[in-house]
């Protein structure tokens, strides 16, 4: 959509109406400009938007032929699998969709977190992806319990007694989770119901999200605001194009674990009923929560765990302020890209812990990963960006992307 | 984009991926149970193309029949289902008569038996899990129908299970009514061994060995949880061609378009 309201006469009897047209164009047209050095890793945004409406739509399939019952849930999946036409695809889409989402969106934030996406002006944009990561988790959890199998059935039994660790009230909280005494079929129509909510509240938080975005734009791998109209292109065609050929690519690894290897990110006993009288000899999360339940259990103390699970999210809210360098770009900071490197390992090594059983030299790795963590956040950020030396800026977005040696030679001034 | 973004990227994303490697290679991602390590026989099913063989089904059906079926439910097994693994209709409601199936009730208000149709699901062998545990020493046969999805290793773990019985070593005491198979886990299951040489006679006249016999009723079982598979990869690969088409055209598109950037 070029000029809007430009040629074809319905077009502008529309947009004189209502004017979506020039909406759109300044939404992802050629109205909006972008940096024009954006790499593959800002490909994750749209990515991710894709992943949730694939999940939406295949959702609202799935509820069709569920039942959110304790005695049915579990033959409804496979009543699914087996007699809905091409159920067992919708399913496995679904479930793999869950891990493909996750995916992406921890690249975006990841991504974010190595650029400094998180600084002036943008921490209510990093904020309100917190809170859609957070809705995702939620999400993700309940609609894990749903197929009540063995890890359905005791996952849910694990994270809803962690309400119990709460002083006086716990014990009374958790009761009114349930909807009884135990984990049951209330539990159950529950979790239902909110996971059906949920998607469309994320959907709601997307929104503000690319609000707060469109205010100042996409940060770049340079880290600096854009000056010019010389430092950007239309976001029309050019990313369009670029989105579009991530998404090709996004969409082959999808279809690999849905039609070659679809339980591979999934656990054996969740195709074991719901026994409520068997505990499983380990009860494991889907790997997308793994460093964070390595995190819960590295605490040797029931509150103090679930504190910590809450603060490893909680430390994410105020890195716009630990993280004091003024530099956004970890490629102009020597130290901090560093330290961000083996944060990724560290996490890395929390959810290799996480997914084994907390016993022998596993407990001893659990908690000195989960020690580095916060470090990381909280005591080597600030520090770094006090002590750290950064390299020259390069002038501008555009003289970034001409001179690809490397080194600023033009540079007037170092960190702005 | 640019042009520093590989140097940037290339050496942290080849330690990550490394570290990934290194991981896991020091042991699968979920803890397997206590078992031995199941052994890997090769199954025509398995790989991106791989497909059931027809011979094996029947043969592996009629294993699950005579042998399993004493003890083991397969509650999702319809006798439709037959025409899946190769039988032909007359053939499928000549075996689905010889079950006797409960219906009703009836207009005296009965209930009766009568024999079963393609529309019904096999019977199982115990009328309830109190029942079953009864009538094996308190222990509770899994149904099988999803058995194969349900343990780590699959396949090759049922494979190894029916097949790896051994005596126990001299400083393990069985427990009463228990067999050794080091698969499990634990190493003591309630399951005395099932096959033995010659413990069915094929009808395609098949020599029956445990291993035959095995391989055949593993191949049924890992139909019996994912009937889809065939269908899923074939349209797996027709999928795949296609995104990887779309994705070059995806890629040339954006070149182009991008030309006057660079």
């Amino acid at each position: 959509m070029s000029s809007p309201g430009s040629g074809n006469r319905i077009v502008q009897w529309i947009e004189y109406r209502l004017p979506i047209f020039s909406w759109l164009d300044h939404s992802v047209g050629s109205g909006y400009p972008a940096p024009k050095n954006l790499n593959y890793l800002w490909n994750m945004g749209s990515l991710a938007g894709a992943a949730l409406v694939i999940q939406i739509v295949t959702g609202i399939v799935l509820a069709m032929h569920y039942v959110p019952h304790g005695d049915m849930a579990f033959d409804s999946v496979e009543h699914i699998m087996r007699d809905v036409n091409y159920g067992w695809l919708i399913r496995y889409i679904h479930a793999n969709g869950a891990s493909m989402f996750f995916l992406v969106v921890y690249i975006h934030v990841f991504r974010g977190l190595y650029y400094g996406s998180y600084k002036y002006p943008r921490e209510l944009l990093w904020w309100i992806g917190l809170a859609i990561m957070l809705l995702m988790m939620a999400t993700a959890f309940m609609g894990y319990v749903l197929p009540w199998g063995q890890m359905s059935f005791w996952a849910a039994t694990v994270i809803t007694n962690l309400f119990s660790a709460i002083p006086l009230i716990g014990d009374p909280i958790v009761t009114w989770l349930w909807g009884g005494f135990a984990v049951d079929s209330p539990t159950l129509q529950r979790f239902f119901s909110l996971h059906y909510l949920l998607p469309f509240v994320i959907a709601g938080v997307v929104i503000v999200h690319i609000w707060a975005l469109h205010t100042h734009g996409s940060n770049n791998p340079a880290g600096i605001d854009v000056k010019g109209p010389q430092d950007t292109i239309p976001f029309n065609p050019y990313y369009t194009v670029k989105d579009l050929l991530g998404l090709g690519v996004f969409l082959i690894v999808f279809a690999y674990w849905v039609f070659y290897n679809p339980n591979y990110l999934g656990h054996p006993d969740n195709y074991i009923p719901a026994n409520p009288l068997q505990t499983p000899p380990h009860i494991v999360p889907e790997w997308y929560l793994l460093p964070y339940y390595a995190i819960l259990r590295a605490i040797p103390d029931k509150l103090g765990g679930v504190v910590a699970m809450g603060a490893a999210i909680g430390v994410l809210f105020l890195i716009p302020w630990l993280d004091t360098s003024r530099v956004r770009s970890a490629t102009f900071r020597p130290i901090y890209r560093q330290f961000y490197w083996i944060l990724i390992a560290d996490i890395l090594v929390l959810g290799w812990v996480g997914a084994n059983p907390p016993e022998g030299h596993f407990i001893l790795i659990g908690q000195l990963a989960t020690a580095y963590y916060f470090l990381h956040f909280i005591v080597i950020m600030p520090f770094v960006g006090w002590f750290e030396t950064p390299r020259q800026l390069p002038d501008s977005i555009a003289t970034s992307v001409l001179d690809k040696g490397g080194g600023v030679d033009s540079a007037k001034e170092g960190a702005q | 984009m640019t042009g520093r973004c590989p140097t940037i990227f290339v050496r942290p994303v080849l330690a990550v991926v490394a570290a990934c490697l290194a991981l896991l290679a020091a042991g699968p991602l979920m803890a397997a149970g206590d078992g031995r390590a199941p052994k890997s026989p090769g199954f025509s099913f398995q790989g991106p193309f791989g497909t059931y063989d027809r011979a094996e089904l029947q043969r592996g059906f009629q294993v699950y029949q005579e042998v399993c079926a004493t003890c083991h439910a397969l509650k999702y097994f319809a006798f439709r289902n037959l025409r899946s693994i190769g039988f032909d209709e007359m053939q499928a409601k000549a075996i689905a008569a010889q079950y006797e199936v409960t219906d009703g009730p009836d207009e005296e208000g009965e209930m009766f038996e009568r024999p079963a149709v393609l529309a019904d699901y096999m019977p199982a062998p115990f009328a309830n899990d109190n029942a079953a545990r009864a009538a094996n020493n308190g222990s509770l046969p899994p149904d099988l129908s999803l058995i194969v999805k349900a343990r780590a290793g699959g396949e090759d773990y049922v494979f190894s299970l029916l097949t790896g019985y051994e005596d126990p070593p001299a400083d393990v005491e069985l427990g009463e009514g228990m067999s050794y198979n080091p698969y499990y886990d634990g190493s003591q299951i309630a399951m005395p061994p099932p096959l033995v040489e010659d413990g069915v006679e094929y009808a395609d006249g098949t020599k029956a060995s445990v291993e035959r016999m095995a391989r055949d009723v593993t191949t049924f079982l890992t139909w019996a949880a994912e009937p889809e598979m065939e269908a899923r990869k074939r349209m797996g690969i027709k999928v795949m061609t296609f995104l990887v088409l779309l994705t070059v055209l995806l890629y040339m598109v954006k070149r182009k378009v991008w030309r006057d950037v660079h």
